[in-house]
Protein backbone atom coordinates (compact mmCIF):
# COMPACT_ATOMS: atom_id res chain seq x y z
CA UNK A 1 0.00 0.00 0.00
CA UNK A 2 1.23 3.02 -1.14
CA UNK A 3 1.35 5.66 2.09
CA UNK A 4 -1.37 8.12 -0.12
CA UNK A 5 -3.72 5.08 0.22
CA UNK A 6 -2.94 4.46 3.98
CA UNK A 7 -3.08 8.13 4.70
CA UNK A 8 -7.35 7.95 3.33
CA UNK A 9 -8.18 4.71 4.83
CA UNK A 10 -6.73 5.59 8.11
CA UNK A 11 -8.98 8.78 7.93
CA UNK A 12 -11.66 7.78 6.28
CA UNK A 13 -11.99 4.79 9.03
CA UNK A 14 -11.75 7.73 11.86
CA UNK A 15 -14.51 9.93 10.25
CA UNK A 16 -16.96 6.81 9.97
CA UNK A 17 -16.16 5.67 12.98
CA UNK A 18 -17.00 9.73 14.40
CA UNK A 19 -20.11 10.18 12.42
CA UNK A 20 -21.49 7.03 13.32
CA UNK A 21 -20.79 7.43 16.96
CA UNK A 22 -21.97 10.88 16.79
CA UNK A 23 -25.78 9.56 15.71
CA UNK A 24 -25.77 6.64 18.07
CA UNK A 25 -24.31 8.27 21.01
CA UNK A 26 -26.97 10.99 19.98
CA UNK A 27 -29.65 8.47 20.04
CA UNK A 28 -28.92 7.59 23.43
CA UNK A 29 -28.13 10.98 24.95
CA UNK A 30 -31.89 12.63 23.21
CA UNK A 31 -33.87 9.89 24.35
CA UNK A 32 -32.86 10.58 27.96
CA UNK A 33 -33.08 14.65 26.83
CA UNK A 34 -36.58 13.67 25.66
CA UNK A 35 -38.03 11.82 28.84
CA UNK A 36 -35.80 14.36 31.05
CA UNK A 37 -37.47 17.42 29.10
CA UNK A 38 -41.17 16.19 29.15
CA UNK A 39 -40.80 15.57 32.84
CA UNK A 40 -39.76 18.71 33.02
CA UNK A 41 -42.73 20.51 31.30
CA UNK A 42 -45.24 18.12 33.40
CA UNK A 43 -43.20 19.10 36.60
CA UNK A 44 -42.34 15.88 37.11
CA UNK A 45 -38.59 14.16 37.89
CA UNK A 46 -38.05 11.69 34.96
CA UNK A 47 -35.31 8.90 34.94
CA UNK A 48 -32.91 9.95 37.84
CA UNK A 49 -31.73 6.52 39.64
CA UNK A 50 -29.47 4.74 36.44
CA UNK A 51 -26.11 6.87 36.25
CA UNK A 52 -25.35 10.65 37.21
CA UNK A 53 -28.69 12.52 36.56
CA UNK A 54 -29.88 9.28 34.88
CA UNK A 55 -27.97 9.87 31.91
CA UNK A 56 -27.13 5.79 31.58
CA UNK A 57 -31.27 4.44 31.77
CA UNK A 58 -31.03 4.74 27.97
CA UNK A 59 -28.25 2.39 27.98
CA UNK A 60 -30.00 0.20 30.78
CA UNK A 61 -33.43 0.17 28.72
CA UNK A 62 -31.03 -1.15 25.48
CA UNK A 63 -29.75 -3.85 27.69
CA UNK A 64 -33.09 -4.62 28.79
CA UNK A 65 -34.81 -5.13 25.47
CA UNK A 66 -31.99 -7.36 24.70
CA UNK A 67 -32.93 -9.61 27.15
CA UNK A 68 -36.48 -9.52 26.11
CA UNK A 69 -38.71 -12.39 24.48
CA UNK A 70 -39.15 -11.83 20.70
CA UNK A 71 -42.46 -12.56 19.78
CA UNK A 72 -44.07 -13.55 16.16
CA UNK A 73 -47.40 -13.02 15.08
CA UNK A 74 -49.19 -16.58 13.89
CA UNK A 75 -50.16 -14.83 10.76
CA UNK A 76 -47.25 -12.38 10.02
CA UNK A 77 -44.97 -13.02 6.73
CA UNK A 78 -41.76 -14.05 8.00
CA UNK A 79 -39.41 -12.28 6.21
CA UNK A 80 -41.26 -8.84 5.58
CA UNK A 81 -41.55 -9.25 9.32
CA UNK A 82 -38.28 -9.12 9.42
CA UNK A 83 -36.86 -6.96 7.25
CA UNK A 84 -38.77 -3.80 8.10
CA UNK A 85 -36.99 -2.72 11.42
CA UNK A 86 -33.63 -3.15 9.37
CA UNK A 87 -35.27 -1.05 6.68
CA UNK A 88 -35.95 1.68 8.63
CA UNK A 89 -32.57 2.03 10.76
CA UNK A 90 -30.53 1.47 8.24
CA UNK A 91 -31.52 4.68 6.17
CA UNK A 92 -31.45 6.46 9.58
CA UNK A 93 -28.11 5.73 10.19
CA UNK A 94 -26.85 6.04 6.44
CA UNK A 95 -28.12 9.90 6.18
CA UNK A 96 -25.65 11.30 8.43
CA UNK A 97 -22.65 10.45 6.15
CA UNK A 98 -22.75 13.79 4.14
CA UNK A 99 -22.99 16.32 7.02
CA UNK A 100 -20.11 18.08 7.62
CA UNK A 101 -19.28 18.39 11.49
CA UNK A 102 -16.66 20.41 11.39
CA UNK A 103 -14.15 23.01 9.63
CA UNK A 104 -11.60 21.18 7.94
CA UNK A 105 -8.02 19.41 9.60
CA UNK A 106 -4.81 19.99 7.89
CA UNK A 107 -3.27 16.78 6.32
CA UNK A 108 -0.44 15.09 7.65
CA UNK A 109 2.80 13.16 6.66
CA UNK A 110 4.28 11.13 9.71
CA UNK A 111 6.11 7.24 10.35
CA UNK A 112 4.68 5.50 12.39
CA UNK A 113 6.16 1.95 14.04
CA UNK A 114 4.73 -1.03 11.88
CA UNK A 115 2.17 0.52 9.85
CA UNK A 116 5.32 2.89 8.49
CA UNK A 117 4.59 6.10 6.70
CA UNK A 118 1.12 7.57 6.49
CA UNK A 119 0.21 10.61 4.19
CA UNK A 120 -2.90 12.33 3.74
CA UNK A 121 -1.88 15.72 1.74
CA UNK A 122 -4.40 18.77 1.49
CA UNK A 123 -6.88 19.81 4.23
CA UNK A 124 -9.04 16.74 5.46
CA UNK A 125 -12.85 18.31 4.66
CA UNK A 126 -14.87 16.61 8.05
CA UNK A 127 -17.90 14.91 6.42
CA UNK A 128 -17.36 11.00 5.43
CA UNK A 129 -18.40 11.75 2.17
CA UNK A 130 -18.44 15.22 0.20
CA UNK A 131 -21.45 13.68 -2.72
CA UNK A 132 -22.00 16.43 -5.76
CA UNK A 133 -25.75 15.74 -4.47
CA UNK A 134 -25.21 16.79 -1.27
CA UNK A 135 -28.38 17.15 0.37
CA UNK A 136 -30.52 15.66 -2.64
CA UNK A 137 -28.50 12.53 -0.78
CA UNK A 138 -30.21 12.69 2.57
CA UNK A 139 -33.91 13.37 1.01
CA UNK A 140 -33.17 10.29 -1.27
CA UNK A 141 -32.09 7.92 1.62
CA UNK A 142 -34.45 8.73 4.44
CA UNK A 143 -37.32 8.83 1.69
CA UNK A 144 -36.24 5.01 1.45
CA UNK A 145 -37.08 5.01 5.57
CA UNK A 146 -40.99 4.98 5.00
CA UNK A 147 -40.53 1.26 3.54
CA UNK A 148 -39.71 -0.04 7.11
CA UNK A 149 -43.31 1.38 8.42
CA UNK A 150 -44.72 0.33 5.39
CA UNK A 151 -43.89 -3.21 5.57
CA UNK A 152 -43.51 -3.34 9.38
CA UNK A 153 -47.66 -2.47 9.30
CA UNK A 154 -48.33 -5.06 6.31
CA UNK A 155 -46.27 -7.73 7.55
CA UNK A 156 -47.79 -7.75 10.99
CA UNK A 157 -51.14 -8.67 9.74
CA UNK A 158 -53.02 -6.62 12.20
CA UNK A 159 -55.39 -4.08 11.73
CA UNK A 160 -53.83 -1.21 13.53
CA UNK A 161 -50.11 -1.41 12.32
CA UNK A 162 -52.05 -1.86 9.20
CA UNK A 163 -53.57 1.75 9.37
CA UNK A 164 -50.70 3.26 11.07
CA UNK A 165 -48.47 1.86 7.75
CA UNK A 166 -51.10 3.42 5.51
CA UNK A 167 -51.12 6.60 7.16
CA UNK A 168 -47.23 6.49 7.84
CA UNK A 169 -46.64 6.24 3.58
CA UNK A 170 -49.47 8.68 2.49
CA UNK A 171 -48.57 11.41 5.32
CA UNK A 172 -44.39 10.53 4.38
CA UNK A 173 -44.82 10.83 0.42
CA UNK A 174 -46.88 14.25 0.95
CA UNK A 175 -44.40 16.38 3.11
CA UNK A 176 -41.29 15.30 1.13
CA UNK A 177 -42.76 17.16 -1.49
CA UNK A 178 -42.66 20.26 0.49
CA UNK A 179 -39.82 19.40 2.01
CA UNK A 180 -37.91 19.08 -1.36
CA UNK A 181 -39.34 22.21 -2.31
CA UNK A 182 -38.44 24.59 0.66
CA UNK A 183 -35.09 23.57 -0.38
CA UNK A 184 -35.34 24.81 -3.98
CA UNK A 185 -35.27 28.34 -2.92
CA UNK A 186 -32.39 27.35 -0.90
CA UNK A 187 -30.80 26.00 -4.33
CA UNK A 188 -31.53 29.40 -6.39
CA UNK A 189 -29.16 31.07 -3.24
CA UNK A 190 -25.95 28.56 -2.92
CA UNK A 191 -26.48 27.65 -6.79
CA UNK A 192 -25.81 24.19 -6.09
CA UNK A 193 -26.60 21.16 -3.88
CA UNK A 194 -23.06 20.45 -2.00
CA UNK A 195 -23.44 20.98 1.85
CA UNK A 196 -20.03 22.63 1.76
CA UNK A 197 -20.85 24.89 -0.56
CA UNK A 198 -24.22 26.10 1.20
CA UNK A 199 -21.96 26.79 4.70
CA UNK A 200 -19.34 28.43 1.92
CA UNK A 201 -22.04 31.49 0.81
CA UNK A 202 -23.54 31.83 4.41
CA UNK A 203 -20.28 32.14 5.39
CA UNK A 204 -20.01 34.97 2.62
CA UNK A 205 -23.82 36.27 3.44
CA UNK A 206 -25.49 35.88 6.32
CA UNK A 207 -27.15 33.03 7.63
CA UNK A 208 -30.02 31.20 5.29
CA UNK A 209 -32.40 31.68 8.71
CA UNK A 210 -33.01 35.74 7.48
CA UNK A 211 -32.88 35.41 3.56
CA UNK A 212 -34.88 32.14 3.59
CA UNK A 213 -37.26 32.27 6.89
CA UNK A 214 -40.55 30.91 5.31
CA UNK A 215 -38.73 28.19 3.33
CA UNK A 216 -36.93 27.28 7.06
CA UNK A 217 -40.79 27.51 8.63
CA UNK A 218 -41.48 25.26 5.86
CA UNK A 219 -38.48 22.64 6.27
CA UNK A 220 -38.60 22.47 9.86
CA UNK A 221 -42.22 22.10 9.59
CA UNK A 222 -42.37 19.06 6.93
CA UNK A 223 -39.53 17.19 8.92
CA UNK A 224 -41.63 17.40 12.09
CA UNK A 225 -43.98 15.43 9.60
CA UNK A 226 -40.92 12.96 8.23
CA UNK A 227 -40.12 12.30 11.38
CA UNK A 228 -43.08 11.10 12.77
CA UNK A 229 -43.16 13.39 15.31
CA UNK A 230 -45.85 15.40 17.40
CA UNK A 231 -47.94 16.81 16.52
CA UNK A 232 -47.33 14.72 13.16
CA UNK A 233 -47.29 11.19 14.65
CA UNK A 234 -50.20 9.95 12.99
CA UNK A 235 -48.55 6.58 12.08
CA UNK A 236 -48.27 5.84 15.69
CA UNK A 237 -51.29 7.61 17.27
CA UNK A 238 -51.06 5.73 20.74
CA UNK A 239 -54.67 7.04 21.48
CA UNK A 240 -56.65 5.43 18.25
CA UNK A 241 -53.97 2.83 17.06
CA UNK A 242 -52.50 0.98 20.02
CA UNK A 243 -48.83 1.62 18.68
CA UNK A 244 -49.54 1.91 15.14
CA UNK A 245 -47.34 0.50 12.58
CA UNK A 246 -45.18 -1.06 15.67
CA UNK A 247 -47.52 -2.79 17.85
CA UNK A 248 -47.05 -6.35 16.75
CA UNK A 249 -42.79 -5.95 17.79
CA UNK A 250 -41.23 -6.50 20.81
CA UNK A 251 -37.65 -6.48 21.97
CA UNK A 252 -34.80 -5.58 20.09
CA UNK A 253 -36.96 -5.36 16.75
CA UNK A 254 -39.17 -2.71 18.73
CA UNK A 255 -35.85 -0.70 19.94
CA UNK A 256 -34.38 -0.96 15.89
CA UNK A 257 -37.61 1.61 14.95
CA UNK A 258 -37.43 3.58 18.51
CA UNK A 259 -33.57 4.46 17.23
CA UNK A 260 -34.46 4.82 13.91
CA UNK A 261 -36.67 7.53 14.94
CA UNK A 262 -34.51 9.08 16.99
CA UNK A 263 -32.23 9.20 14.19
CA UNK A 264 -34.14 10.54 11.64
CA UNK A 265 -34.49 13.20 14.52
CA UNK A 266 -30.92 13.99 14.68
CA UNK A 267 -30.46 13.95 11.02
CA UNK A 268 -33.15 16.30 11.03
CA UNK A 269 -31.42 18.94 13.23
CA UNK A 270 -27.89 18.31 11.51
CA UNK A 271 -30.10 19.36 8.47
CA UNK A 272 -31.48 22.64 9.81
CA UNK A 273 -28.70 23.39 11.79
CA UNK A 274 -26.41 23.19 8.11
CA UNK A 275 -28.55 24.96 5.67
CA UNK A 276 -30.43 27.62 7.48
CA UNK A 277 -27.92 28.45 10.58
CA UNK A 278 -24.68 28.37 9.02
CA UNK A 279 -23.81 24.23 10.13
CA UNK A 280 -20.06 24.56 11.65
CA UNK A 281 -19.83 28.51 10.88
CA UNK A 282 -19.30 30.49 14.40
CA UNK A 283 -21.21 33.80 13.93
CA UNK A 284 -19.88 37.32 14.56
CA UNK A 285 -16.47 36.37 13.27
CA UNK A 286 -14.13 35.33 10.49
CA UNK A 287 -11.61 33.31 12.68
CA UNK A 288 -12.67 29.54 11.84
CA UNK A 289 -12.66 30.44 8.36
CA UNK A 290 -9.06 30.47 8.63
CA UNK A 291 -6.75 27.50 7.46
CA UNK A 292 -6.87 24.42 8.78
CA UNK A 293 -5.76 23.61 12.34
CA UNK A 294 -6.74 21.62 15.38
CA UNK A 295 -8.05 24.72 17.49
CA UNK A 296 -10.57 25.54 14.78
CA UNK A 297 -11.72 21.93 14.36
CA UNK A 298 -12.77 21.47 18.20
CA UNK A 299 -14.36 24.90 18.37
CA UNK A 300 -16.20 24.51 15.21
CA UNK A 301 -17.39 21.06 16.11
CA UNK A 302 -18.61 22.37 19.35
CA UNK A 303 -20.52 25.07 17.83
CA UNK A 304 -22.32 22.45 15.12
CA UNK A 305 -22.97 20.12 17.82
CA UNK A 306 -24.94 23.14 20.47
CA UNK A 307 -26.58 23.85 17.17
CA UNK A 308 -27.69 20.34 16.40
CA UNK A 309 -28.86 20.19 20.29
CA UNK A 310 -30.94 23.55 20.30
CA UNK A 311 -33.06 21.97 17.19
CA UNK A 312 -33.46 18.48 18.80
CA UNK A 313 -34.33 20.13 22.24
CA UNK A 314 -37.09 21.69 20.30
CA UNK A 315 -38.80 19.06 18.74
CA UNK A 316 -39.00 17.52 22.10
CA UNK A 317 -40.38 20.87 23.36
CA UNK A 318 -42.62 20.91 20.60
CA UNK A 319 -43.68 17.16 20.74
CA UNK A 320 -44.70 17.82 24.37
CA UNK A 321 -46.33 20.99 23.72
CA UNK A 322 -48.76 20.41 20.49
CA UNK A 323 -51.47 18.04 20.50
CA UNK A 324 -52.05 15.93 17.79
CA UNK A 325 -53.34 16.93 14.10
CA UNK A 326 -56.32 15.01 12.79
CA UNK A 327 -55.23 13.19 9.56
CA UNK A 328 -57.80 15.21 7.26
CA UNK A 329 -55.95 17.82 9.06
CA UNK A 330 -52.52 16.63 8.39
CA UNK A 331 -53.10 15.83 4.35
CA UNK A 332 -55.03 19.64 3.86
CA UNK A 333 -52.01 21.35 5.59
CA UNK A 334 -49.61 19.46 3.53
CA UNK A 335 -51.46 19.68 0.35
CA UNK A 336 -53.73 22.78 0.70
CA UNK A 337 -51.29 24.92 2.57
CA UNK A 338 -47.40 23.79 2.38
CA UNK A 339 -47.23 22.62 -1.55
CA UNK A 340 -49.03 26.00 -2.78
CA UNK A 341 -47.26 28.19 -0.06
CA UNK A 342 -43.33 26.38 -1.51
CA UNK A 343 -44.89 26.80 -4.84
CA UNK A 344 -45.18 30.28 -4.39
CA UNK A 345 -42.14 31.27 -2.16
CA UNK A 346 -39.93 29.86 -5.44
CA UNK A 347 -41.47 32.15 -7.67
CA UNK A 348 -40.88 34.83 -5.23
CA UNK A 349 -37.49 34.17 -4.17
CA UNK A 350 -35.84 33.51 -7.77
CA UNK A 351 -37.85 36.52 -8.96
CA UNK A 352 -35.86 38.70 -5.88
CA UNK A 353 -32.99 36.67 -7.02
CA UNK A 354 -33.26 38.16 -10.63
CA UNK A 355 -33.97 41.39 -9.44
CA UNK A 356 -31.11 41.90 -7.59
CA UNK A 357 -28.93 40.07 -9.59
CA UNK A 358 -29.70 42.09 -13.07
CA UNK A 359 -29.11 45.28 -10.72
CA UNK A 360 -25.86 44.14 -10.20
CA UNK A 361 -26.30 43.79 -6.36
CA UNK A 362 -23.29 42.19 -4.62
CA UNK A 363 -24.19 38.56 -2.82
CA UNK A 364 -23.07 39.67 0.31
CA UNK A 365 -24.85 40.62 3.85
CA UNK A 366 -26.70 43.56 2.01
CA UNK A 367 -28.09 40.71 -0.60
CA UNK A 368 -29.44 38.92 2.31
CA UNK A 369 -31.16 41.53 4.03
CA UNK A 370 -32.82 43.09 1.27
CA UNK A 371 -33.72 39.02 0.87
CA UNK A 372 -35.54 38.97 4.50
CA UNK A 373 -37.27 42.09 4.02
CA UNK A 374 -38.80 40.62 1.26
CA UNK A 375 -39.53 37.74 3.38
CA UNK A 376 -41.25 39.50 6.19
CA UNK A 377 -44.23 40.75 4.87
CA UNK A 378 -45.15 36.81 3.97
CA UNK A 379 -44.08 35.96 7.25
CA UNK A 380 -46.47 38.68 8.95
CA UNK A 381 -49.52 37.57 6.39
CA UNK A 382 -48.83 33.61 7.37
CA UNK A 383 -48.41 34.15 10.88
CA UNK A 384 -51.02 36.99 11.84
CA UNK A 385 -53.79 36.71 9.01
CA UNK A 386 -53.66 33.08 7.92
CA UNK A 387 -53.19 32.51 11.79
CA UNK A 388 -55.78 34.53 13.18
CA UNK A 389 -52.77 35.81 15.18
CA UNK A 390 -52.64 32.60 17.35
CA UNK A 391 -49.08 32.43 16.73
CA UNK A 392 -47.48 35.80 17.32
CA UNK A 393 -50.20 36.48 20.17
CA UNK A 394 -51.67 32.86 21.42
CA UNK A 395 -55.23 32.45 21.54
CA UNK A 396 -55.49 34.78 24.85
CA UNK A 397 -57.22 37.09 23.08
CA UNK A 398 -59.85 35.33 21.65
CA UNK A 399 -60.75 34.39 25.34
CA UNK A 400 -64.34 35.37 25.88
CA UNK A 401 -64.89 36.83 29.04
CA UNK A 402 -67.91 35.73 31.23
CA UNK A 403 -69.84 38.13 33.07
CA UNK A 404 -70.58 36.95 36.67
CA UNK B 1 -13.26 -0.39 -9.47
CA UNK B 2 -15.24 0.51 -11.63
CA UNK B 3 -16.06 -2.91 -13.94
CA UNK B 4 -16.57 -5.18 -10.55
CA UNK B 5 -18.92 -2.85 -9.02
CA UNK B 6 -20.79 -2.31 -12.38
CA UNK B 7 -20.93 -6.43 -12.22
CA UNK B 8 -22.04 -6.39 -8.84
CA UNK B 9 -24.73 -3.92 -9.59
CA UNK B 10 -25.72 -5.31 -12.81
CA UNK B 11 -26.18 -8.75 -11.36
CA UNK B 12 -28.51 -7.45 -8.44
CA UNK B 13 -30.75 -5.91 -10.85
CA UNK B 14 -30.89 -8.60 -12.98
CA UNK B 15 -31.54 -11.39 -10.28
CA UNK B 16 -34.21 -8.50 -8.55
CA UNK B 17 -35.70 -8.10 -11.77
CA UNK B 18 -35.99 -12.15 -12.07
CA UNK B 19 -37.57 -12.17 -8.94
CA UNK B 20 -40.05 -9.62 -9.58
CA UNK B 21 -41.76 -11.56 -12.36
CA UNK B 22 -41.57 -14.74 -10.67
CA UNK B 23 -43.14 -14.23 -7.16
CA UNK B 24 -46.69 -14.80 -6.42
CA UNK B 25 -47.05 -12.09 -3.89
CA UNK B 26 -48.02 -9.03 -5.36
CA UNK B 27 -45.88 -6.94 -2.27
CA UNK B 28 -43.01 -9.08 -2.82
CA UNK B 29 -42.86 -8.51 -6.40
CA UNK B 30 -43.23 -4.60 -5.61
CA UNK B 31 -40.10 -5.12 -2.82
CA UNK B 32 -38.11 -6.75 -5.74
CA UNK B 33 -38.82 -4.22 -8.15
CA UNK B 34 -37.53 -1.69 -5.69
CA UNK B 35 -34.56 -3.49 -5.11
CA UNK B 36 -33.70 -3.79 -9.09
CA UNK B 37 -34.58 0.29 -9.31
CA UNK B 38 -31.49 0.81 -6.27
CA UNK B 39 -29.13 -1.39 -8.33
CA UNK B 40 -29.35 0.83 -11.51
CA UNK B 41 -29.04 4.00 -8.94
CA UNK B 42 -25.55 2.48 -8.15
CA UNK B 43 -24.63 1.84 -12.34
CA UNK B 44 -25.79 5.75 -12.85
CA UNK B 45 -23.64 6.46 -9.75
CA UNK B 46 -20.70 4.44 -11.78
CA UNK B 47 -21.31 6.04 -14.85
CA UNK B 48 -21.00 9.75 -12.64
CA UNK B 49 -24.33 10.17 -13.00
CA UNK B 50 -25.03 11.30 -9.65
CA UNK B 51 -28.28 13.51 -10.32
CA UNK B 52 -30.18 10.74 -12.32
CA UNK B 53 -28.92 8.40 -9.79
CA UNK B 54 -30.56 10.21 -6.89
CA UNK B 55 -34.03 11.19 -8.63
CA UNK B 56 -33.63 7.56 -9.31
CA UNK B 57 -33.55 6.79 -5.42
CA UNK B 58 -35.83 9.73 -4.49
CA UNK B 59 -38.61 9.34 -7.37
CA UNK B 60 -39.11 6.07 -8.49
CA UNK B 61 -37.89 4.25 -5.17
CA UNK B 62 -38.90 6.62 -2.47
CA UNK B 63 -42.40 7.75 -3.88
CA UNK B 64 -43.74 6.06 -7.06
CA UNK B 65 -42.83 2.73 -5.61
CA UNK B 66 -44.51 3.78 -2.01
CA UNK B 67 -47.72 4.44 -3.95
CA UNK B 68 -47.64 1.09 -5.61
CA UNK B 69 -46.96 -0.91 -2.41
CA UNK B 70 -49.93 1.62 -1.00
CA UNK B 71 -52.17 0.46 -3.39
CA UNK B 72 -51.52 -2.81 -3.16
CA UNK B 73 -51.72 -3.00 0.46
CA UNK B 74 -55.31 -0.67 0.47
CA UNK B 75 -56.86 -3.62 -2.02
CA UNK B 76 -55.38 -6.32 0.31
CA UNK B 77 -53.94 -8.54 -2.92
CA UNK B 78 -50.75 -9.10 -0.64
CA UNK B 79 -51.88 -12.50 0.81
CA UNK B 80 -54.11 -14.23 -2.06
CA UNK B 81 -53.43 -17.90 -2.66
CA UNK B 82 -54.80 -17.74 -6.37
CA UNK B 83 -52.76 -15.82 -9.05
CA UNK B 84 -53.10 -13.88 -12.06
CA UNK B 85 -49.91 -15.23 -13.13
CA UNK B 86 -50.09 -16.58 -17.31
CA UNK B 87 -50.43 -19.91 -18.45
CA UNK B 88 -48.57 -22.42 -20.66
CA UNK B 89 -48.77 -20.26 -23.90
CA UNK B 90 -48.12 -16.79 -22.08
CA UNK B 91 -44.66 -18.62 -20.56
CA UNK B 92 -43.25 -19.28 -24.03
CA UNK B 93 -44.21 -16.36 -25.32
CA UNK B 94 -42.62 -14.51 -23.19
CA UNK B 95 -39.44 -16.43 -22.88
CA UNK B 96 -39.07 -16.81 -26.88
CA UNK B 97 -39.92 -12.52 -26.46
CA UNK B 98 -36.89 -12.49 -23.67
CA UNK B 99 -34.43 -14.73 -25.74
CA UNK B 100 -34.92 -11.84 -28.64
CA UNK B 101 -34.68 -8.54 -26.66
CA UNK B 102 -31.40 -10.53 -24.94
CA UNK B 103 -30.04 -11.37 -29.08
CA UNK B 104 -31.01 -8.11 -29.83
CA UNK B 105 -28.57 -6.23 -26.88
CA UNK B 106 -25.68 -8.51 -28.02
CA UNK B 107 -25.95 -6.99 -31.19
CA UNK B 108 -26.39 -3.05 -29.59
CA UNK B 109 -23.46 -4.12 -27.89
CA UNK B 110 -21.45 -4.36 -31.18
CA UNK B 111 -22.72 -0.86 -32.53
CA UNK B 112 -20.69 1.94 -32.18
CA UNK B 113 -22.51 5.02 -31.54
CA UNK B 114 -22.41 8.24 -33.56
CA UNK B 115 -19.91 10.80 -33.08
CA UNK B 116 -21.69 13.26 -31.07
CA UNK B 117 -22.82 10.64 -28.03
CA UNK B 118 -18.89 9.76 -27.30
CA UNK B 119 -17.10 11.52 -24.70
CA UNK B 120 -14.05 11.40 -23.62
CA UNK B 121 -12.99 9.24 -20.60
CA UNK B 122 -13.85 11.98 -17.23
CA UNK B 123 -16.20 14.58 -19.18
CA UNK B 124 -18.89 14.05 -16.81
CA UNK B 125 -16.65 14.39 -13.75
CA UNK B 126 -14.66 17.39 -14.87
CA UNK B 127 -18.62 19.04 -15.68
CA UNK B 128 -19.46 17.44 -12.68
CA UNK B 129 -17.01 19.65 -10.76
CA UNK B 130 -17.60 22.68 -12.97
CA UNK B 131 -21.29 23.25 -12.79
CA UNK B 132 -22.40 20.85 -9.63
CA UNK B 133 -24.56 17.73 -10.52
CA UNK B 134 -27.37 19.93 -10.68
CA UNK B 135 -26.23 22.67 -13.35
CA UNK B 136 -24.98 20.05 -15.36
CA UNK B 137 -28.75 18.83 -15.90
CA UNK B 138 -30.13 22.18 -15.82
CA UNK B 139 -28.04 24.08 -17.98
CA UNK B 140 -29.32 22.50 -21.05
CA UNK B 141 -32.48 21.12 -19.56
CA UNK B 142 -33.77 24.83 -19.18
CA UNK B 143 -31.58 26.39 -21.77
CA UNK B 144 -31.41 24.43 -25.15
CA UNK B 145 -34.31 22.03 -24.40
CA UNK B 146 -36.70 24.37 -22.87
CA UNK B 147 -39.63 23.60 -25.71
CA UNK B 148 -39.81 20.27 -25.11
CA UNK B 149 -39.67 20.43 -21.17
CA UNK B 150 -42.45 22.74 -21.10
CA UNK B 151 -44.28 20.20 -23.73
CA UNK B 152 -43.69 17.19 -21.62
CA UNK B 153 -44.72 18.97 -18.37
CA UNK B 154 -47.78 20.16 -20.11
CA UNK B 155 -48.52 16.70 -21.50
CA UNK B 156 -48.03 15.19 -17.41
CA UNK B 157 -50.21 18.29 -16.43
CA UNK B 158 -52.52 16.96 -18.87
CA UNK B 159 -52.50 13.50 -17.10
CA UNK B 160 -53.47 14.66 -13.75
CA UNK B 161 -56.10 16.11 -14.86
CA UNK B 162 -57.19 13.44 -16.55
CA UNK B 163 -56.94 11.08 -12.93
CA UNK B 164 -58.60 13.95 -11.77
CA UNK B 165 -61.75 13.90 -13.81
CA UNK B 166 -61.46 9.95 -13.95
CA UNK B 167 -61.31 9.59 -9.65
CA UNK B 168 -63.82 12.58 -9.03
CA UNK B 169 -67.30 12.33 -10.76
CA UNK B 170 -68.32 15.84 -8.75
CA UNK B 171 -66.38 18.26 -9.17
Amino acid sequence: MTPELKGFLLVASLKILVAFSLVNVGVIMVIWAERRVSAFLQDRLGPNRVGPLGLLQSLADGVKNFTKEETYPAEADPVVFVLAPVLSFIPAMLAAAVIPFGSPLPGFDMTLPIIGQIVYSGEIPMMIADLPIGFLFILAITSLGVYGIVMAGWSSNNKYAFLGSLRGSAQMVSYEIAMGMGLVALMILVGNVTLTEAIARQQESTWFIFPLFIGFFLFAVSSLAETNRLPFDLPETESELVTGFHTEYSSMKFSMFFMAEYANMITASAMMATLFFGGWDIPFTTWDEGPASYLRFFATFGVFLAKTWMFMLTFIWIRWTLPRFRFDQLMQLGWKFMIPLALGYIMLIATTVWVLDTRGVEFGIVYSLILFAVNLPLTYVLFSILDRGKVLGGSQHKRVKVSA
Amino acid sequence: MTLPLFWVFGGIAILSGFMCITRRSPVASALWLIQTMFSLAGIYVLLDAQFIAVIQVLVYAGAIMVIFLFVIMLLNLGRTKTTDMVGRPGQITSLVLGTLMTLELFVLNKVIPAEQFRLPEGTMATMTDEMGAVGMIAEPLFRGYIVPFEITSVLLLAAVVGAVVLAKRKI
